[in-house]
């Protein structure tokens, strides 16, 4: 579904990615996992393009959507994005939040969005917020809401950037627990995030990236029963 | 009667009632509006479209923008209300209203400007990054997400624009317009009473400054519905 050839990327002088070649099946939960500063959330995000990549290709439904020639915009709506920070539009209510791009993008007519934010607010619980906005909600609830957002659009692969990395302790479980019901439904999902109990328990695959590089990557339980490379060995050491 | 009372009020009849002269006043507190909300709506234009091509990826438009920006602001208004009215329009017959505002205009667009911009670049990052992850175009995202919020932002010194403008407005003397202040300044030349017409000059400003000031101030708050914690 995803295919990254010898991707790079650099900001100047600084060599944040060097060559990276991955590949990502429909229906994988790809966790991501490494100190920071490894590049880990610069390759998220060059996924759907949001960094510009300095060199290499990625190949998305058929497409390389490094190829400027390419609809990226396109491309994006079947890419629905997480951030740490949930940037819900802080100007729209939380139904506006999540109809807005699929109505201006011609996709779901005023009414038939509207539905469905309602159909996806009461799977969350959040029904009665619709109206609201979002600094007047928790954390967890505009993560939530967020996550609901990008789901709107009925994305094929969902790209999540450290998404519980900003929330106080006790509402990072309710993100953790939608992003697994997400998994069980069979959503195509790549996560960079510290969380090594959900690594573990919803992941199918886990990288570590280091130096902006792939070192090592495996199953949940060979990755954390048998790491292999002396710095993830490292590393593991000093989060589990 | 008080001999002071008695004073007072042939002075201000002297000066407000006499001859018409609140007539005067009250056709140049029309120019003055005229050339304000003129000059507004022309330099919220200019202004608009200054600082999109400021905050462009286009490095020419960014340029022009700069120079514009920077031009304009680094001259008095009288200097370029001259510069208008005796160098650029003086081979046309245009009226001296019309030249007011465009300079007016021209100078506010350049304020206008460098305000929207920071209210543009005020709005966060993460906010663009969001509308462009879900396949909003560029500009769909820079009307649908940047420019409401910017909007918000920007409204207090967007409206204390408006209240320097007017003020500024009083220069149009300069180039023998009848505003407000030229009004008050003609009384005081017939009657020899510097007192009635310039405080009523004084007065009527600061009742068009403090009213603009309370009712942007209303609309602020309307606006802020969404920042409610």
């Amino acid at each position: 579904m995803i295919e990254v050839k010898n991707l790079e990327k650099s900001f100047k002088e600084l060599h944040v990615l060097k060559g990276i070649n991955e590949t990502i099946h429909r229906g994988e939960k790809v966790v991501i996992i490494g100190p920071s500063g490894s590049g880990k959330s610069t390759f998220l995000r060059c996924l759907n393009r949001l960094e510009e990549p300095t060199s290499g290709e990625i190949w998305f439904e058929g497409q390389n959507i490094v190829d400027k020639r390419c609809d990226i915009n396109k491309l994006r709506q079947k890419m629905g994005m997480v951030f740490q920070q949930f940037n819900l539009f802080s100007h729209l209510t939380v139904e506006e939040n999540i109809t807005l791009a699929p109505v201006k993008l011609k996709i779901l007519s005023q009414e038939d969005a509207r539905a469905r934010a309602h159909e996806l607010l009461e799977r969350i619980g959040l029904a009665d917020k619709a109206s609201v906005y979002p600094s007047q909600l928790s954390g967890g609830q505009q993560q939530r809401i967020a996550i609901v957002r990008a789901l709107a659009m009925n994305p094929d692969v969902m790209l999540f950037d450290e998404p519980t990395s900003a929330l106080d302790p006790e509402m990072v479980g309710e993100v953790l627990s939608l992003m697994r019901k997400l998994a069980e439904d069979g959503m195509t999902m790549v996560v960079v995030t510290h969380e090594m109990g959900f690594a573990r328990e919803v992941g199918t695959r886990v990288l570590f990236m280091d130096e902006g590089q792939i070192v090592e990557q495996n199953t949940p339980g060979e990755f954390f029963g048998n790491p292999q490379n002396p710095r993830l060995q490292d590393f593991l050491s000093k989060v589990l | 009667m008080p001999e002071f009372l008695v004073s007072l009020s042939q002075a201000l009849y002297q000066n407000l009632v006499a001859k018409d002269r609140w007539l005067l006043l009250l056709q140049g507190l029309g120019n003055t509006l005229l050339i304000a909300l003129g000059a507004i709506l022309i330099g919220t234009v200019i202004g608009v479209v200054i600082a999109l091509m400021r905050v462009s990826d286009n490095k020419l438009l960014q340029g022009i923008a700069k120079v514009y920006v920077t031009v304009i602001r680094g001259i008095p208004m009288v200097t370029q209300l001259m510069i208008f009215n005796f160098i650029i329009f003086a081979p046309v017959d245009m009226p001296k209203l019309m030249i007011a505002t465009i300079s007016f205009g021209v100078n506010s667009g350049a304020y206008c400007a460098e305000i929207f911009r920071a209210g543009i670049q005020g709005v966060p990052l993460g906010q663009k990054e969001a509308g462009r992850s879900l396949g909003l175009s560029k500009a769909q995202t820079m009307y649908l997400i940047v420019i409401p919020q910017a909007v918000k932002a920007v409204l207090p010194t967007y409206t204390n624009e408006f209240v320097v403008l007017i003020k500024e407005t009083a220069v149009a003397s300069y180039i023998a317009l009848v505003d407000l202040t030229k009004a008050s300044d003609m009384i005081r030349n017939a009657t020899f009473n510097a007192w009635v017409p310039l405080l009523a000059a004084a007065a009527i400003y600061l009742c068009l400054t403090l009213g603009l000031s309370h009712l942007f101030a209303r609309l602020e708050r309307r606006l802020a519905r969404s920042d409610r914690g």
